[in-house]
């Protein structure tokens, strides 16, 4: 693997597979009465948060004390930004005390990038602006595998807010390079220039999207988006693009249901579809654990048979 | 005292000539230009090494020299040594300084700089709204008579297409033009990039090509409504260039510039070698390939009247940040003549006499300052280029204060071997053999 995880085009196939198989044996370590390993012992993991994030922030901290890192967050708010120092500044000093991954939260694309042009650590992209997720996009995959026996040749369709959205840009990345057949829908307004050339169909018809699809991927609708006119009202949206059990039904029947979290209920996806049946979006959290243990472990040069001991 | 410069192929559009012809120099002025002078006794004479070319002076009609207000920027001093090093005799300074250059004192103030600088000639240019605010007209009779050769309020568009209106009509009593920053800036909004695949992949917000047109558009018909000049600046998208063709063919008044990058470069850059380069953050955007290659044949076929630099210097603090948070802009005095020759000239885009219009001859008559021509009795300012020389560009070598450049390391073939401004050598280039001569004049800076 590389220095860093930036992007899922990091990622080879066969290290994608190695981590999603990697995580196998980290999710079985969160089973166990002890649920630690000293894998990572006398490591230290910065977890820098320049973004206010529960879910990512909380499964990184989890994942990387099962592996017995020292951990330490630094969150830092918007406002300190503006009077604060710069984000160079800032990683040249924490580079200065030796940890060995930098784990960071941005809001500006491509913060990662300018992280790891500084840094000899290891920098793990937790979610930089409108550009990458690639954890999310990660445990994603992870647990599509737990209901489908592969990916390839799999219809998934991502529905929502294409524009603003770094976990969709992880997982066509990610998706397609494992042979899925990815649809993306969402209005015009929310549709980034060049999708298409990423290899995926563009609808913005949520039927023809969902439309014997394996699984449905919802993505965050921002309510603050009304005022930049994507879109006239939430509850337009809502009935042009909201997953309700009725569009459910046009999907297969095995069909799974995820979303990155956190929810907008009534908005992008009904309660009942959150709650119901296919719903794997909480699966997803637990995985998410797993997932960041494998992604933690190998960038670290760990050897697998250390994680079954 | 005189000189005479022998051996050179002189290339002087506004005449018509084009060849080996000796150019005699007393004192600041062009004295003859012709073929085998006779040598006074009083004359010097330098004979040039095989291959240079004698131009009439480069002008850069669009330059920021960030005095005042700006000085960690750049200063009048240290950006017409900038510029001579990049074979400018002469540069055009925009208004958007701190505070703004909308009045005739900050004018006065610049070109006092200037004189102190002594290096390249400078030309200020004014701001079409006091403190580019889009709101009142900035004193133009005042600008214009304190030295101010055109107004614009660059960085900006002029806000409503009423004071437009009014600018163009305002400037035909000094015949000047009104220069246009085109952007449409709702279509803007908070975009860092050229809207398009790179910029999607990258998760940057976009700015659209019709961004600029859009706007374009707009100006070119208050042009056509008032009879004004308008010129549009830094050209990037194709749909501009479509606009100025539609303008020229009515016969608007409408004349427009390309900077380097913009007929170089595209957005791929965004994205590689360095992703998220700052250096490759520029206003307007760097724009993909079918805009690229649009401004190439816009500077073939003589749609495209002016190559300006719009060298926009940044501090490095400024430019060592995340992408959406550092300022747009790239240095380009210094790489021009380089990057003219290796991707114009040699790539056979267009022939030296037409660069040396694009560089020289239009900007001087856009502007309407002397220049632009080896003239018999004009000031002596001539550019000595050198079409084969191997240019590496290093960015830490630039005598720019600021160093944001995206060509650091190009291999470049063609660049400048001296520059003369009023019959002085200000610059000579040490990697040109055989101007020791040049070199050696008392007069040398």
């Amino acid at each position: 693997m590389k220095k860093d995880l930036l992007s899922i085009s990091d990622l080879t196939r066969d290290e994608i597979y190695r981590i999603l198989e990697t995580a196998d044996a980290m999710r079985e370590i969160g089973t166990r009465p002890i649920k630690k390993v000293p894998t990572l012992r006398g490591k230290t993991v910065v977890n820098l948060f320049y973004e206010p994030s529960t879910r990512t922030r909380t499964s990184f901290e989890i994942a990387e004390k099962r592996l017995s890192a020292d951990t330490l967050n630094i969150a830092v708010s918007a406002s300190s930004v503006q009077k604060g120092e710069t984000l160079a500044d800032t990683a040249m000093n924490i580079e200065a005390m030796s940890p060995d991954m930098i784990v960071i939260r941005h809001a500006s694309s491509g913060a990662c990038h300018l992280l790891s042009r500084i840094c000899k650590s290891r920098i793990i992209n937790a979610g930089d602006g409108m550009h990458e997720h690639p954890t999310q996009a990660l445990l994603d995959a992870y647990t599509i595998r737990q209901h489908k026996p592969t990916i390839e040749g799999l219809k998934v369709a991502i529905v929502g807010d294409l524009l603003h959205s770094r976990v969709l840009r992880s997982n066509v990345l990610l998706l397609t390079k494992l042979g899925a057949d990815v649809w993306v829908c969402g209005p015009p307004t929310l549709v980034p220039r060049g999708m298409q050339q990423l290899g995926v169909t563009v609808s913005t018809s949520v039927e023809a999207a969902i439309d014997r699809a394996d699984v449905i991927m919802m993505l965050r609708i921002q309510q603050e988006r009304m005022q930049g006119a994507y879109f006239p009202s939430l509850r337009e949206y809502f009935s042009l693009f909201g997953m309700t059990s009725a569009r459910v039904a046009l999907a297969k029947p095995d069909v799974i249901i995820m979303h990155p979290g956190p929810m907008n209920r009534g908005v992008e996806i009904a309660s009942d579809v959150a709650d119901g049946p296919h719903s794997v979006i909480l699966e997803q959290v637990a995985n998410g654990v797993a997932v960041r243990m494998a992604v933690l472990y190998l960038l670290a040069g760990g050897v697998e048979d250390e994680v079954a001991a | 005292m005189k000189w005479l410069l022998k051996g050179g192929r002189v290339v002087d559009p506004a005449n018509g000539r084009d060849g080996a012809f000796d150019v005699l120099i007393d004192g600041e002025t062009i004295a003859r230009v012709g073929r085998n002078l006779p040598v006074d006794t009083d004359t010097q004479v330098v004979e040039l090494p095989a291959g240079i070319v004698i131009s009439p002076g480069l002008i850069d009609m669009h330059v920021h020299l960030r005095e005042p207000g700006q000085e960690h920027k750049e200063t009048v001093a240290t950006g017409t040594a900038a510029a001579v090093v990049g074979g400018f005799t002469a540069v055009a300074c925009m208004p958007n300084t701190s505070p703004v250059n909308d009045n005739a004192g900050v004018t006065e103030y610049i070109l006092k700089q200037a004189r102190a600088a002594n290096l390249a000639r400078v030309y200020p240019i004014g701001a079409v709204s006091r403190g580019q605010n889009g709101e009142q007209l900035a004193d133009i009779a005042e600008l214009r008579a304190a030295g101010c050769v055109a107004v614009t309020d660059d960085g900006r568009p002029v806000a409503t297409a009423l004071l437009m209106r009014r600018a163009l009509e305002y400037t035909q009593m000094f015949n000047i033009p009104v220069i246009e920053h085109c952007e449409e800036q709702s279509l803007k909004g908070d975009g860092v990039a050229h809207e398009g695949f790179h910029a999607s992949s990258l998760g940057l917000r976009g700015i659209p090509g019709e961004c600029e047109s859009i706007m374009a558009q707009r100006d070119i018909s208050l042009a056509e409504l008032t009879g004004g000049i308008v010129h549009i600046a830094h050209m990037s998208a194709r749909q501009t260039l479509d606009a100025v063709r539609y303008g020229k063919h009515r016969q608007v008044k409408v004349t427009c510039e390309v900077a380097p990058h913009h007929f170089i470069l595209t957005d791929e850059r965004l994205g590689t070698p360095t992703p998220y380069d700052t250096n490759a953050k520029m206003n307007p955007p760097l724009r993909e390939t079918a805009d690229r290659d649009a401004m190439l044949k816009g500077l073939a076929d003589g749609s495209v009247d002016v190559i300006a630099t719009d060298h926009a210097p940044h501090h490095y603090d400024e430019k060592h940040v995340e992408f959406d948070r550092a300022p747009f802009g790239i240095t380009g005095l210094e790489t021009a003549v380089s990057l003219c020759f290796d991707r114009l000239i040699h790539a056979g885009v267009i022939s030296l006499p037409r660069l040396i219009e694009l560089l020289s001859v239009n900007p001087a008559r856009i502007i309407g300052v002397k220049g632009g021509a080896l003239t018999e009795g004009a000031p002596a300012d001539l550019t000595l280029l050198a079409p084969d020389l191997a240019v590496t560009v290093q960015a830490a070598a630039m005598v720019s204060k600021s160093k944001n450049t995206p060509f650091d390391g190009w291999k470049l073939r063609g660049g400048v071997a001296a520059t003369i401004v009023g019959g002085r050598p200000v610059y000579v280039n040490a990697a040109v053999s055989g101007l020791a001569l040049l070199s050696d004049r008392p007069a040398a800076h």
